[in-house]
């Protein structure tokens, strides 16, 4: 029967791929642990930015700073942190998506971090401005910091208004949630840190005075933002595949398990209906 | 002996230093200051310089590029950008990093940012301070 073929053709090509899914899933796993300890050693770094700077602006809230309020144009810029390769699921879908329904397509310029989230974005009408998708393969502290002078000059000379990041946050191995943060102006509750700090507290000084600290801090903050997304992003990525080709693996067991079932069922049919025609055929002779 | 505060240097990368010292000296874009326990409240910006901390007994050097510094009551937090061990330099990288800096601040060919430069060049020179001796 030629089905009895087709049949262990499809078997064939599905367990290749059910390898191909396994190795790849076994990858993933490997590289989501390094990433996974990579993103949680910049915690410390990233929290203790945070703290300072709110200190700061809940201490010195009247002061009238160019990076805590808006530029005047209306252009944005977004930092958008996907990966470079697919077979990750709705890992890379899921931030064009967001940053296509948080933002409008013709006001935003793209600094893209990854191939994938440049290609849906361009597709959807985003304008491109930048792409660094090499920094995702291996994040270093230098290229957040290349990018955010990069951004931060753009901003200074009012190209663009308001900063935002795109990544996704890594919450555990299986829940990545993706984040739209605003980098700058800088935003952070300080009226909440301000209430709870009304209790006689220490004054600060600031050398050489609070205006310089924040111009010299916030580069910084932006930057330690960038590349805890940056590291969060893989260690997500990773969490995604592992979990996409985790899936990917156990349908390919099921089908194969079909197939088998199929293949068996048609190698028996096959098998019956010739011992049938054999009988018949001895019957017409011996008859 | 004098009193101890708790000391914690943070790189984005990893936490560089924590422990109990009497002393640490370091560079701010202000000039050089050395910190005590129950120093006032402060904020300051770190300019290259070299990183000496003071345990009890015994002195500990590294080289400090970039970040900032933030005083407490009894706590000391130096956010440092770049911050390494003197084992962790590259004497010879450092080296030719010097010279290369030098070279450019001298020719001082058109287009060159001396201000960029001088950076490297100080930093270049920060490093190999702290490999010395």
């Amino acid at each position: 029967m030629a089905t009895m073929r087709d049949i262990k053709r499809r078997r064939d090509s599905i367990q290749s791929t059910e390898q191909i899914t396994k190795a790849m899933k076994l990858v993933a796993t490997v590289k989501l642990q390094k990433s996974r300890v990579k993103a949680e050693n910049t915690k410390p770094y990233f929290n203790m930015m945070y703290d300072t700077i709110s200190s700061i602006i809940a201490k010195s809230g009247t002061i009238d700073h160019k990076y805590l309020k808006a530029g005047s144009s209306p252009k944005k810029a977004v930092i958008v942190i996907t990966s470079n390769r697919g077979l990750a699921g709705g890992y890379n879908n899921n931030i064009v998506k967001m940053v296509n329904s948080e933002l409008p397509s013709q006001d935003t310029y793209v600094y893209a971090i990854g191939r994938k989230g440049r290609d849906g974005l361009s597709r959807r009408g985003f304008t491109i401005k930048a792409d660094c998708s090499e920094v995702i393969n291996e994040p270093i502290y230098q290229d957040a910091a290349d990018l955010t002078a990069e951004l931060l000059d753009s901003f200074a000379k009012g190209e663009v208004g308001e900063i935002y990041l795109a990544y996704t946050f890594f919450k555990n191995t299986v829940v990545h949630v993706p984040t739209l943060v605003k980098l700058l102006p800088v935003e952070i509750e300080a009226r909440e840190k301000a209430e709870e700090d009304t209790k006689p507290h220490a004054i600060m000084d600031y050398e050489p005075d609070d205006e310089t600290v924040l111009d010299s801090i916030v580069p910084k903050y932006m930057s330690s933002l960038i590349y805890g997304a940056l590291l969060e992003s893989v260690a997500s990525e990773n969490g995604a595949r592992m979990t996409a080709m985790d899936s990917a693996t156990s349908n390919a067991e099921e089908m194969i398990e079909d197939l088998s079932l199929q293949y068996n069922r048609a190698r028996q049919g096959a098998i019956t209906q010739e011992l049938t025609e054999i009988v018949a055929g001895a019957n017409a002779i011996g008859g | 002996m004098a009193d101890m505060f708790k000391l914690q240097i943070i790189t984005p990368d990893k936490i560089f230093y924590q422990g109990d010292a009497s002393m640490v000296e370091l560079t701010t874009s202000e000039g050089d200051i050395g910190i005590y326990a129950n120093h006032i409240p402060m904020t300051a910006i770190i300019a290259p310089g070299i990183l000496k901390i003071h345990e009890e007994g015994e002195l500990k050097k590294a080289s400090l590029i970039s970040g900032f510094i933030e005083v407490l009551q009894n706590r000391v937090t130096i956010m440092a950008e770049v911050a390494e061990w003197p084992d962790e330099i590259d004497t010879k990288r450092a080296e030719e990093a010097r010279i290369r800096a030098e070279r450019r601040i001298r020719d001082h060919m058109k287009g060159t940012d001396i201000a960029r430069a001088e950076l490297a060049l100080k930093r270049a020179l920060v490093r190999l301070e702290a490999t010395a001796r």
